[in-house]
């Protein structure tokens, strides 16, 4: 199999990438996934958060879904997994599976039990917001090209046209 | 920018006062929520525009809030390096938001609002860290202040929310109420009589942890610790808090024991120490911070055993956070190195400690 980004060499890299609804199949040769900043090896974690992050590494390490992204703000599993931290709120939906694995382990529940929010009604007051929505879009347009992650930045664009 | 500390409401330190229950024992009660903003990424992963505007509705938010309108606000990534560790000597910036461990740059577009006893952190680890201080062990006062400022935060900006997890966070260990509970407190007793170590232990069992003085990564010096609440998760905040206070006044409890049977067994060694430790503090000329910590933290045990009557908890408490770099080249009006920073804080703990003795006669 080749890679499909420099059709020359043989694709070693075989990624899951989930974006929206559609799963698609990405094959990459070592250089140029290298180039995308996927890594390769599986790296240590680089802050020592001790058990906690020894949880979520072996957690990980049993999920194939390791390269899964947020399509909000591009944070892989990896990411998490090195750093502890998430990228967005939406990350608690992409990872939704591993994190309430997680969330067992550490608090011992997955169910808030405290004061309760009202999330104001977004729908209400939709059209004085729609600048808010805008430039939220673009701002992961921003990260997604960073990423070199070209189906979201696609996606993303094809949404602020349409927001436009 | 230059901070100009009249500016902040009480300096932010009305904590100090020594005013609550067990004050010469636990100096200070703590709640921290971390609260997100809907629609923006976590600060470490927004853009520094994005992260800009978060700033921005915060202080635009501002005047709608009773409980914050009148704070002081201050852009804590245009300090200098020494005002920003004068905000974190204050317990108001925790250390990752005022970059005290960096050399260069730091997070771009930090905030803090300062009010008389609390504070909101803008783009620390977290969009939101609300934080409420009440002087001595009263956690369910500073639970009530936070709830107050949460709620109406909560109705100006939209939060990140999850109908099952909660209140999301950036790290999983805070999901849920994002509520870290805790008290600052003094177990000279316990360390001396070796039993701190069992207390400790036993923190960890009922689901609690423990920190030294400035947060998380900071060393345990003077006998000073923070002890709050380990998980945030699948419990009420009174529910989390009840449990602290149990667990708390049960360690006040085995300090004052550990204190009557220093005094039993060792008075005239015990006696001996702490009057040094005064006469060093009192006379010394040249006095490195953590030699001013220990030495603090054994004349604030002598005050604690009647054995010095005249000095004030309050004058502790705020030899404390006074002695500390940033303080004393505030006081000074100009940047000091360590050595001058050494010899300005003998001369300052000179000054205080023969006022308040020639007060009380």
């Amino acid at each position: 199999m080749v890679c499909d980004q420099c059709r020359e060499r043989d694709a070693v890299v075989h990624l899951t990438q989930i974006v929206g609804k559609t799963v698609a199949q990405v094959h990459l040769c070592e250089k140029c996934a290298a180039e995308r900043g996927i890594e390769t090896t599986v790296a240590e974690p680089t802050h020592p958060l001790g058990d906690f992050l020894q949880a979520v590494q072996q957690q990980a390490a049993q999920l194939p879904g390791d390269a899964a992204r947020c399509a909000y703000c591009g944070t892989s599993l990896r990411d998490f997994r090195a750093s502890g931290r998430l990228g967005c709120a939406q990350c608690y939906g992409a990872f939704d599976q591993s994190l309430r694995e997680l969330l067992r382990r550490v608090h011992g529940s997955t169910r808030h039990e405290g004061w309760r929010y009202e999330p104001q009604d977004a729908s209400e007051g939709a059209e004085p917001d729609r600048e808010g929505a805008l430039r939220a879009l673009r701002d992961r347009l921003q990260r997604a090209i960073a990423d070199e992650a070209f189906e979201t930045a696609a996606a993303l664009r094809d949404e602020i046209r349409g927001l436009e | 920018m230059t901070l100009d500390l009249s500016l902040l409401p009480d300096g932010g330190l009305h904590w100090l006062i020594a005013s609550g229950d067990h004050a010469g024992i636990v100096i200070s009660s703590r709640i921290r929520l971390a609260r997100n903003l809907s629609g923006f990424a976590f600060p470490a992963r927004a853009r520094e525009g994005e992260r800009l505007r978060v700033l921005q509705e915060v202080r635009g938010a501002m005047p709608r809030l009773a409980s914050l309108r009148d704070g002081a606000f201050v852009r804590v990534d245009e300090c200098t390096a020494q005002e920003r560790l004068l905000l974190h000597e204050r317990h108001l910036v925790s250390r990752e938001l005022a970059g005290v461990e960096r050399k260069g740059a730091i997070p771009g577009a930090g905030g803090v609002i300062v009010t008389g006893d609390a504070g909101v952190m803008v783009n620390e680890e977290d969009h939101l860290r609300v934080q409420t201080f009440r002087s001595g062990f009263d956690i369910a006062g500073a639970l009530r202040d936070a709830e107050r400022i949460d709620r109406e935060l909560g109705q100006t900006l939209p939060y990140a929310w999850h109908q099952e997890f909660g209140f999301l966070t950036a790290c999983p260990t805070n999901t849920g109420t994002g509520m870290r509970a805790s008290v600052l407190i003094h177990l000279p007793g316990l360390v001396l009589t070796q039993e701190i170590q069992k207390v400790l232990q036993g923190l960890q069992h009922m689901g609690l942890t423990y920190r030294g003085l400035y947060g998380e990564g900071s060393d345990v010096v003077g006998n000073y610790f923070q002890i709050s609440n380990q998980t945030t998760l699948g419990r009420t905040e009174d529910e989390l808090v009840d449990q602290l206070m149990r667990v708390v006044r049960r360690v006040i409890e085995r300090e004052e024991e550990a204190r009557r049977v220093l005094q039993r067994d060792a008075g005239y060694i015990i006696d001996d120490k702490l009057w040094r430790a005064y006469g060093t503090l009192r006379h010394a000329r040249n006095l490195p911070a953590g030699e001013a910590m220990t030495l603090l933290s054994a004349v604030r045990l002598a005050a604690g055993l009647n054995l010095l009557s005249g000095l004030s908890v309050y004058t502790l408490n705020k030899l404390l956070i006074f002695s500390q770099s940033a303080h004393l080249a505030q006081a000074e009006g100009r940047p000091l190195t360590e050595g001058e920073a050494n010899l300005a804080r003998a001369k300052y703990v000179r000054q205080v400690l023969a006022n308040e003795a020639r007060h009380t006669g």
